[in-house]
């Protein structure tokens, strides 16, 4: 398939490997920001085959695993409501909150739907003008025009049965708590692709000054991640520090200005706590306040909220990149994909579900 | 003509019987059952079982061993591109019954109608079961119709069971597998899967993506012609390859590794299936197998599946080892080696 089969071509992949593994000379940490680059590196397996220096930490760039535990248990609140159709990305539906989930409040009647774009919830809410629409907005700086746009067409249609619960995060504040933290063991980053096709990567270039630090934005494919994990390398042996962009055919230093414009029409900028790492300054998006009555939390007042969380869990210490998941005394045994204690064993690219999918039979 | 009433002609007006949607009184047993059963169905299945109209076909049966299966079809929407839920309810039934080696023969049909479905698409549906059951080979001998309340069931469900009789001196099963063994995949996977997906709401893309459903019985015969040694068929329908393949692994307590690259994946599907971040081995298929065959009858079976229409495509997708019992492990084409895991959850909605 093309545009597809180039970057997953072995003999491509195998030339950049030996290319890695001549230029690194000593041990380096990078982390891959996003759940989907981490999902693929295990997937093809390219962990395996790195040299052994380089050791690979996988970031927080799930944003299942990051949605606030307080932000699930209101959704799931708000979905078990009389006259309610709750709309929601595949993977929320599993993440436990509390103690329930969303396919549990389906169970007990609460109509919980799965869309694949959050368009499809705004056409819910048209054919259901007597039903009130919510859809949880979930995700980094790429799946927010989606979203945003789908409340701006909501606000352009004047729709008054359509609201969202947004719980959006993004990258750059939550990269520079990790490289601000006392314990970071992060020497350069492969930025997530997909971000910076929305984002461009002039935001990186203030963080990469100040931490001293490689960041390479990186695409998905095989090919792709190999390139960028070449070029990390290269950086950190010849001690260079920037942005060097290496999905090129995706990415431009601007972004994509219209995308941004329809994210800034009806989000913000706000502090956001994120699940396992605690309040990030300016790291997520709400909705704007003159379009509060398309803002789920305010239509649906919801009280008694009392999060909790497994105490075993250490999603925490792992979205941080401090540790791996098998170093969870609960990883494989209590906590499987069909248990999940924590977000990172339910969501496809968070690092517990892709370490328990692809390397069971090693461990 | 006169001006007066005329009371010859008059009748009591009869209550409506030419109906355009299923009416409950469809399934109540009077004379609207009859219309839907004499008018709709049994023309359509027309077999000498069927027509003795008693509630049981009789069947002459040599002697042996029969193979015996059931199978019930919700799928949503009914009707998809490469089929509807009509032929995936006999062609379902029938390669769970050839799965043992066997020549299905007959089947039994229930079908349990929502009030108000458009009596069009019924006709279309038995249509489309009639013709499968042909081109199958077999009979709907027996069967059963309820209506029920709107509300009660999503438009119409289908159950089907069906019996045909093992091939002498075969005995297959998953438990047989040995390390060694090649495993044999008939075709392209996820066809089927991504097909229900692509008419759902609010997937409108990949319109060239088209059910595989379709009766394997015939290919079974070929192959088991080809390698009599095989020693395990299933069809890897709900949870894909990757599900059929981890219950081999179980049953016969062997690993098995396969190789990605040698997955066929038609370009259309591997397309809507990288879109939507799905993987296509664990997306359902109805008309491919997976066949355990020594090693030594690989190529012979292989040259067999790739003789016949419906195994054109056919490939050794890897075979069963001594090591990582009960574990289905994929070699990338980078050369690395992951596991494939049995699926975690709900995958898709209602596919078959």
């Amino acid at each position: 398939m093309k545009f597809l089969d180039e970057y997953r071509d072995p003999a491509l992949a195998r030339g950049l490997l030996d290319a890695i593994a001549r230029t690194v000379t000593r041990p380096w940490t990078i982390m891959e920001i996003c759940g989907g680059q981490t999902h693929s590196i295990m997937r093809h397996g390219l962990d395996q085959l790195l040299p052994p220096e380089i050791t690979l930490v996988h970031g927080p760039g799930c944003p299942v695993c990051v949605t606030p535990l307080e932000t699930l248990d209101r959704a799931m609140a708000v979905a078990a409501r009389e006259g309610v159709i709750f709309t929601s990305f595949g993977d929320m539906l599993r993440v436990p909150g509390s103690d329930d989930d969303l396919f549990r409040v389906k169970s007990r009647g609460g109509d919980v739907r799965m869309v694949y774009s959050p368009l499809e919830s705004l056409k819910l809410a048209q054919a259901h003008p007597d039903r009130e629409v919510v859809f949880l907005a979930v995700g980094f700086e790429t799946t927010a025009p989606g979203n945003a746009m789908a409340l701006r067409q909501a606000v352009d249609l004047g729709l008054t049965n359509y609201s969202q619960i947004v719980s959006h995060v993004l990258v750059p504040p939550a990269m520079e708590a990790i490289l601000g933290s006392p314990v970071n063991r992060v020497q350069g980053f492969l930025a997530a692709g997909h971000v910076c096709t929305i984002m461009g990567w002039e935001e990186y270039e203030p963080i990469a000054e100040k931490y001293k630090v490689p960041i390479v934005p990186t695409g998905f494919e095989p090919v792709d991640i190999l390139q960028g994990i070449l070029r990390t390398v290269e950086m950190l042996e010849q001690g260079v520090v920037g942005v060097d962009n290496r999905y090129q055919r995706a990415v431009e230093r601007g972004g994509n200005p219209a995308a941004r414009a329809v994210v800034d029409s009806v989000y913000e900028v706000c502090d956001k706590p994120w699940r396992g790492i605690g309040v990030i300054p300016g790291s997520g998006l709400r909705i704007r306040p003159e379009l509060a009555a398309y803002d789920a939390e305010k239509k649906f007042r919801v009280t008694d909220l009392n999060p909790t969380e497994p105490e075993v869990c250490i999603a925490g210490e792992i979205l941080q990149g401090l540790k791996k998941p098998p170093e969870c005394p609960a990883f494989g045994t209590e906590c499987t994909p069909l248990t999940p204690l924590g977000a990172t064993m339910v969501s496809s690219e968070g690092a517990c579900a892709a370490y328990h999918r692809y390397q069971r039979a090693r461990s | 003509m006169s001006d007066r009433p005329d009371f010859e002609k008059m009748n009591c007006p009869l209550p409506l019987t030419l109906h355009t949607t299923v009416q409950l009184a469809h399934g109540a047993g009077g004379r609207l059952s009859d219309e839907l059963i004499d008018r709709l169905i049994r023309p359509r299945f027309a077999n000498p079982e069927l027509d003795r109209q008693e509630d049981q076909a009789v069947l002459e049966v040599p002697a042996g061993r029969l193979s015996f299966s059931t199978d019930t079809f919700v799928v949503s929407p009914l009707e998809f591109p490469g089929g509807d839920i009509g032929d995936l309810a006999v062609n379902g039934t029938v390669n769970d019954v050839a799965m043992a080696g066997a020549a299905p023969m007959a089947l039994s049909v229930g079908l349990v109608l929502e009030e108000g479905l458009e009596i069009a698409v019924l006709e279309r549906i038995l249509d489309s079961m009639a013709k499968a059951a042909r081109e199958a080979g077999v009979k709907l001998v027996t069967g059963d119709t309820k209506v029920v309340d709107k509300g009660s069931c999503d438009r119409m469900f289908i159950n089907t069971s069906g019996v045909g009789m093992v091939r002498p001196g075969v005995a297959l099963g998953a438990d047989r597998i040995r390390p060694g063994d090649a495993l044999l995949l008939s075709g392209t996977v996820a066809d089927h899967g991504m097909a229900v997906m692509t008419v759902r709401e609010g997937l409108s893309f990949h319109a060239g993506v088209r059910s595989d459903t379709c009766a394997l019985n015939g290919l079974v015969g070929d192959l088991l012609d080809a390698a009599p040694g095989l020693r395990a068929l299933r069809d890897p329908t709900r949870g894909g390859v990757a599900t059929t393949l981890n219950e081999f692994a179980r049953a016969a307590g062997v690993g098995i590794r396969i190789r990605e690259d040698a997955v066929p994946v038609r370009t259309d599907v591997r397309a809507a299936c990288e879109l939507l971040g799905i993987d296509p081995l664990y997306v359902a298929n109805e008309g491919k197998l997976i066949a355990a065959v020594p090693a030594d009858q690989a190529d012979a079976a292989l040259a067999a599946a790739r003789a016949h229409p419906r195994g054109r495509d056919a490939v050794i997708l890897g075979e069963a080892v001594a090591d990582h019992p009960g574990t289905v492990s994929v070699v990338t084409p980078l050369g690395a080696e992951r596991i494939l895991p049995m699926p975690v959850g709900e995958q898709l909605p209602r596919i078959c």
